[in-house]
């Protein structure tokens, strides 16, 4: 089909795809009764990933690009490939996954020891994973479509994984629910595709496209704006941003897992991978709705209290952050920043969980204060963690956010960029609340005063994090996606990406500038503060930013209302019209003749001799009387 | 005056009909049993006229037939009744409605 480069160990991919799936096998059909066993063969599963994905990419370099598939269903002139898809996006992304999956599944081990449902949880774990690979190596869009949705179902195991808490089985619904109505969306714009352009391989489409052989047409907005509805689903981008929040009733290592490294950026992921689908429209509204996201976002973390649902909304913000950049045609920002994101918000997450951990199951951050003594190696990587989320030079989130600013600079989207510059200053804010609040001014709870550091297992990975988190920015990320989506990029030395903000001074000012002023904010109203003066000064807007701008209350009593009151409808049909009257009618007349024919049977010979020879006489004037 | 086959299916008929009013309307199982004898020679009786007015002898092979299979039928029904009668003390049809509902 296309001429590829040799590939060297070319069965490694599809050894990193499978392993988790089979250490879900193992555990689910004979380990389950072990813990140790269990939690060591999901740990090995992606560990092992991860090193063969380090040899794969030395063996054939970041900038190699190629396809190793098998034909899997014919249908007619539909052919549908299983194959896997390598090339910088998805080696860079394998790399994310298994590595930043890796750290949280070791992790994992610490946090999740006392749960006597560890092997379950580990087995969930590994099933995600499967999923969340293939996503990232699928060469078309059927197939990526089945591990979304695998992906989907994964996401509910895990987040209802206390399903004995009711609102865990709640939370759990919402985020299933929600993204299947992003899915639909996606699988419409997928038909669309496949019906205007009569294929589905990404590689296909996308020479077919560049060569003009193939063309969406008038269609292109709408099978854009449709393809992004799995994305807005997945990626949690206004209107469906309400699962993520909610979703933070799974245990923390889920959080850290899916809501901040990898199920929440595969929209993001699946809009770079398609990006030669969208049209100029189609991208206007998709920047539209992730920066409005990212402002709605950050304006809610502002005023919550539990500390997992702070970085669960800094999480939203930055994924708008991430979809905006996507429409502002900044491939290469929006997956840059998606790598750093995934360094540092997956470290903010494990950096809550130990603290969770280590204040003994309470999440309010009122309750907590002066941890920075009682758990120091949690304190320095959540500060590492913390600065690369404001954007700190020379933490990784500087870079990629500095980035983001340019390109809306460079787009000439002045107001997206000036949402960008603000919603930097709210995450400062909102950032240095947590911090202050939770490390820093004097214990509020008992709780606090007896809080203890976490065991080794589950700060090792905390600190092989903040090594990324802080160097992320400098590293050649950029170098990789950059060959991806620009052609003849040029790579940059480390000390050329070091620098590489002071070329393009006004955003990077603004950026700093937003950092600093947020930054003095949080400080001047938090700093040994016992209780939230916020509300106080802001009033109304307050409680609007705490109860989320009522988006749930808004949703209840609209979609769901209208939803209710058409299941009503339907079950009112079906019990009365179905059941009742339709079945009821045959049931009904079937009873009443068999009742009325019963009176025939008198039991009397006479009687049925005589009916007999009526019969008999009625035959023969039909036969022979004609 | 002259018989001919007419003649013979009339009293075929009228013999048929005595005796299917026998079966319906007698009562007793007795008389209802030789009502039904009186149908079956109406039938031989109609069949040997047929044969000898045809000149064909398939009529007449016929009534052997029905004669045979009659006189054991005649057998195994009186038995029946027989064994009826012993069980209900009745030979009246109004008493056997056992096949009612």
């Amino acid at each position: 089909m296309f001429p590829f480069p040799e590939m060297k160990y070319e069965l490694f991919p599809w050894l990193i795809l499978f392993l988790p799936l089979l250490s879900v096998a193992v555990i689910t059909l004979f380990t389950l009764r072990s813990k140790t066993v269990s939690s060591l063969i999901s740990i090995g599963a992606v560990v092992t990933g991860f090193v063969l994905t380090l040899l794969f990419i030395n063996a054939n370099g970041f900038q190699f690009s190629g396809e190793t598939s098998t034909n899997w269903l014919s249908i007619g002139g539909l052919q549908v490939d299983f194959g896997l898809k390598l090339d910088a996006l998805s080696l860079m992304m394998l790399l994310v996954v298994t590595g930043v999956g890796g750290a949280i599944h070791i992790y994992s081990y610490g946090y999740m020891h006392d749960d006597r449902s560890m092997a379950r949880f580990f087995a969930f774990l590994s099933l995600f994973t499967f999923s969340m690979l293939g996503i990232v190596l699928a060469n078309n869009f059927l197939m990526m479509f089945i591990f979304w949705e695998l992906v989907g179902v994964s996401s509910y195991l895990l987040i209802g994984f206390w399903f004995e808490k009711p609102s865990a089985g709640d939370a759990a619904k919402k985020a299933f629910i929600t993204n299947r109505l992003g899915d639909f969306g996606f699988l419409f714009g997928i038909l669309m595709v496949w019906g205007l352009l009569g294929s589905l391989n990404f590689g296909v489409l996308q020479s077919g496209i560049a060569a003009g052989t193939l063309a969406l047409g008038a269609s292109a907005t709408l099978a854009g704006l449709l393809i992004f509805c799995g994305a807005m689903g997945k990626s949690a981008q206004f209107p469906l941003h309400v699962w993520l929040p909610d979703a933070m009733e799974g245990p923390t290592p889920v959080s850290a897992l899916i809501h901040a490294a990898t199920m929440v950026a595969a929209g993001v992921y699946m809009l770079c991978r398609t990006l030669f689908l969208f049209n100029a429209g189609s991208l206007h509204v998709i920047s539209y709705i992730g920066g409005f996201t990212a402002l709605l976002a950050a304006l809610m973390a502002v005023q919550q209290n539990d500390i997992k649902r702070i970085i669960a909304y800094s999480t939203l913000s930055q994924l708008g952050y991430m979809v905006m950049t996507v429409g502002l045609n900044g491939p290469t920002p929006a997956m840059f920043h998606l790598t750093t994101h995934a360094f540092f918000k997956a470290l903010l997450f494990l950096a809550a969980g130990s603290v969770i951990h280590g204040m003994h199951h309470e999440q309010d951050i009122w309750q907590m204060g002066n941890l920075r003594k009682k758990m120091p190696v949690t304190f320095l990587t959540f500060t590492i963690g913390t600065l690369a989320l404001c954007g700190v030079p020379p933490f990784s989130g500087f870079y990629s956010k500095d980035a983001i600013l340019a390109q809306a600079l460079a787009q000439k989207s002045y107001l997206l960029f000036g949402v960008g510059v603000f919603v930097a200053a709210l995450t400062t804010f909102y950032t240095f609340r947590l911090f202050f609040v939770v490390f820093m001014g004097r214990e509020k709870s008992k709780a606090a005063a007896h809080a203890h550091e976490s065991p080794l297992v589950m700060t090792l990975p905390l600190v092989a994090l903040a090594v990324f988190a802080f160097a992320g920015g400098f590293i050649g990320i950029t170098n990789n996606f950059g060959s991806q989506f620009i052609p003849d990029h040029e790579a940059l030395s480390v000390a050329q990406q070091l620098t590489e903000p002071f070329h393009n001074l006004f955003p990077m000012l603004c950026g700093l500038g937003a950092v600093a002023a947020g930054l003095f904010l949080a400080y001047s109203l938090y700093n040994n503060a016992a209780t939230d003066p916020l509300p106080a000064k802001l009033g109304g807007l307050a409680t609007a930013m705490k109860n989320k701008f009522y988006f749930d209350e808004f949703y209840e009593a609209t979609f769901i209302r209208a939803h209710d009151f058409l299941a009503a409808v339907a079950d009112w049909l079906d019990r009365w019209i179905l059941e009742g009257a339709i079945i009821g009618a045959i049931r009904g007349g079937t009873d009443l003749s068999g009742r009325a024919l019963r009176l025939a049977q008198t039991g009397n010979l006479q009687t049925y001799a005589f009916l007999f020879v009526i019969g008999v006489a009625l035959l023969l004037y039909f036969v022979l009387g004609k | 005056m002259h018989v001919g086959l007419h003649h013979y299916l009339f009293v075929s008929f009228l013999l048929f009909s005595l005796g299917l009013l026998g079966v319906i309307m007698r009562r007793n199982l007795l008389v209802i049993y030789m009502s039904l004898e009186l149908m079956l020679n109406s039938a031989n009786l109609a069949l040997v006229s047929f044969s000898r007015f045809n000149h064909k002898l398939d009529g007449q092979v016929l009534v052997f037939f029905i004669i045979t299979v009659a006189a054991a039928e005649v057998a195994v029904g009186l038995a029946l009744i027989v064994a009826l009668y012993r069980k209900r003390q009745s030979a009246h049809v109004e008493d056997l409605t056992g096949m009612k509902l």
